[in-house]
């Protein structure tokens, strides 16, 4: 399936449809570093509520399209639509509106190395919210409670293993009530049963909270089992995109391979 | 024949590469100095708009200028000691031990106070900035900031900037006075009288020099913190990025504070007496 294929996905059974249920709706995106071109004209969109993940190897260019789609990226050509919001014309005021309503959950965790974890989740909520230092406690614990880290406010970010520095970052993306939630590689380096801690975290906090999703990763196991919809990218370009279904169904050459590398883990464990 | 001429054409002759590299260098220079540029510009915006980090600022006038304090002691005393001995060892000779106090005060108020200490916390300071802010840039916590609504240079610049340009001045004081009493000490062990030593350096030491010397630091520790910090946001890869902004940022605000040195001096002591 070509990328144009993929700007129309079909909708998933019972998702909702219509303009104003695309939370996130990307055209004809160009992006090139140099004499590499990370993406050559990739389309997406993505429903309210749903949980869309991006898969692919290494290096295809999955997690420049998620920084194009908070605006830390500007592309060369295309279009990024994110709650309607031209993200890529809008001006710092303007994006730093859209920001704070957008949870950004990164592949390294990207905490403050010098601050606490309290004072890490807390960090939204001081700079962009008018609540008293006490409601601040109060919702880190609720957010620490959620990511299961009670009692780890005073801990620094040195002091945690690679699970527990995931799930603080996904305490902090939590922070400002975002309704929409990024995953930049959300397992990456981390061993398969803390990995599937984090996925089991984020499919709670989609059930509990409601929230809609993109997550970027190349670990199949849990792509399939967060994603309500999936896509493949390689070199740059949207292989395919649909529901797990038709991605296990694919005839795409490119994604039987880079689905094969799940059935060759399985098989050898 | 022709394959040896076509050699000849394919190999850049070394004066051509020499001149490539030379030319490579001052893009490269060109370019950092205009992004420089353009943070302190964004900086300047913030400061005019009296939106100013007070807690960021007072955690990095404590990291820029309390931690500082050792090192400009011992620069600073022992800087004054050296020009004492030399200028002592000198003058002792000629007779003329009533310059030997006003020299030394001089040299320390106008150059080596904000001189020395300045290229001190070039290194010091300039690189620790840089090594954090690029550690920051490396790990993905710049993004952060900016996915939570928060300008980096904001957050991160300005703080380092304010607190530099304060603490800069204070430092250089500090050193006037370790490098007057080392000297001193050094000057009187050589054979020039207390009372002389007092004496020169009230009639030739006047207000202006040392204001003079405190107006220049003030715009070393700009350069200090401005080139440390664009460094930092410039930094790229893993910990080899790192290494090279700070490397680059010593040697770059070095180059500044020797170069802007001259032109201050051209400024501020143009109508001086001396």
């Amino acid at each position: 399936m070509s990328s144009e294929t993929a700007s129309t996905p079909s909708p998933g059974p019972g998702a909702p449809t219509g303009p104003s249920d695309v939370v996130v709706a990307v055209r004809d995106l160009w992006r090139s570093f140099g004499t590499v071109t990370a993406l050559a004209g990739v389309s997406l969109a993505v429903r309210r509520g749903e949980t869309h993940v991006i898969m692919g190897p290494s290096g295809c260019g999955k997690s420049v399209l998620l920084k194009h789609l908070v605006g830390l990226l500007k592309p060369d050509r295309g279009e990024v639509l994110v709650y309607d919001c031209p993200v890529h014309a809008l001006s710092d005021v303007d994006l730093d509106a859209l920001r704070i309503r957008i949870g950004v959950v990164f592949q390294s965790a990207a905490l403050f190395d010098s601050l606490s974890v309290a004072e890490n989740v807390a960090f939204p909520l001081r700079r962009h919210t008018p609540l008293p230092r006490e409601a601040i406690a109060s919702r880190v614990s609720e957010l620490l409670a959620l990511v299961e880290l009670e009692g780890k406010e005073h801990l620094m970010p040195s002091a945690l293993s690679g699970g527990m520095r995931k799930r603080v970052g996904i305490a902090r993306a939590l922070a400002m009530r975002p309704s929409l939630i990024l995953y930049d590689e959300p397992t990456g380096g981390l061993d398969p049963l803390t990995a599937r801690t984090v996925d089991e975290l984020i499919l709670r906090l989609r059930a509990d909270l409601g929230v809609t999703s993109v997550v970027v990763t190349h670990d199949l196991d849990s792509a399939f089992q967060l994603g309500d919809r999936l896509a493949v990218m390689d070199a740059g370009r949207l292989e395919i995109s649909g529901r797990p279904e038709e991605i296990l169904a694919s005839p795409n050459p490119f994604v039987r391979r880079f689905l094969a590398t799940r059935a060759v883990a399985v098989a050898s464990s | 024949m022709r394959d040896h001429m076509s050699d000849r054409r394919a190999l850049p002759s070394l004066p051509v590469s020499v001149l490539e590299a030379f030319g490579g260098r001052i893009v490269r220079g060109l370019t950092e100095t205009g992004r420089t540029a353009f943070m302190m510009i964004a900086a300047l915006r913030w400061i005019l708009g009296g939106r100013l980090e007070i807690r960021e600022t007072v955690v990095q006038i404590h990291r820029i200028g309390v931690d500082s304090v050792y090192i400009v002691l011992v620069t600073g005393a022992f800087t004054g000691m050296v020009l004492a001995y030399q200028t002592a060892r000198q003058f002792l000779d000629f007779g003329a031990q009533a310059f030997v106090g006003g020299l030394v005060g001089l040299s320390m108020a106008r150059e080596a106070g904000p001189v020395f200490t300045a290229i001190t916390a070039a290194g010091w300071v300039g690189a620790g900035i840089a090594a954090e802010i690029g550690t920051m840039t490396v790990t993905e916590q710049i993004d952060a900031l900016r996915v939570l609504a928060t300008d980096p240079v904001r957050y991160l610049v300005v703080p380092r900037l304010a607190a530099a340009a304060l603490a800069l001045p204070m430092l250089t004081m500090l050193a006037n006075v370790v490098g007057g009493i080392g000297g001193y000490a050094v000057a009187t062990a050589a054979g020039v009288s207390h009372g002389t030593f007092i004496l020169s350096v009230q009639r030739y030491l006047e207000p202006w020099d040392l204001a003079a010397g405190l107006v220049k630091a003030f715009f070393f520790g700009l350069i200090i913190a401005a080139v440390g910090c664009s460094r930092g946001l410039d930094a790229t890869g893993g910990a080899d990025g790192v290494g090279r902004a700070a490397r680059s940022a010593v040697v770059t605000a070095i180059l500044w504070i020797l170069v802007s040195n001259f032109f201050l001096d051209l400024i501020l002591f143009r109508g001086a007496r001396q």
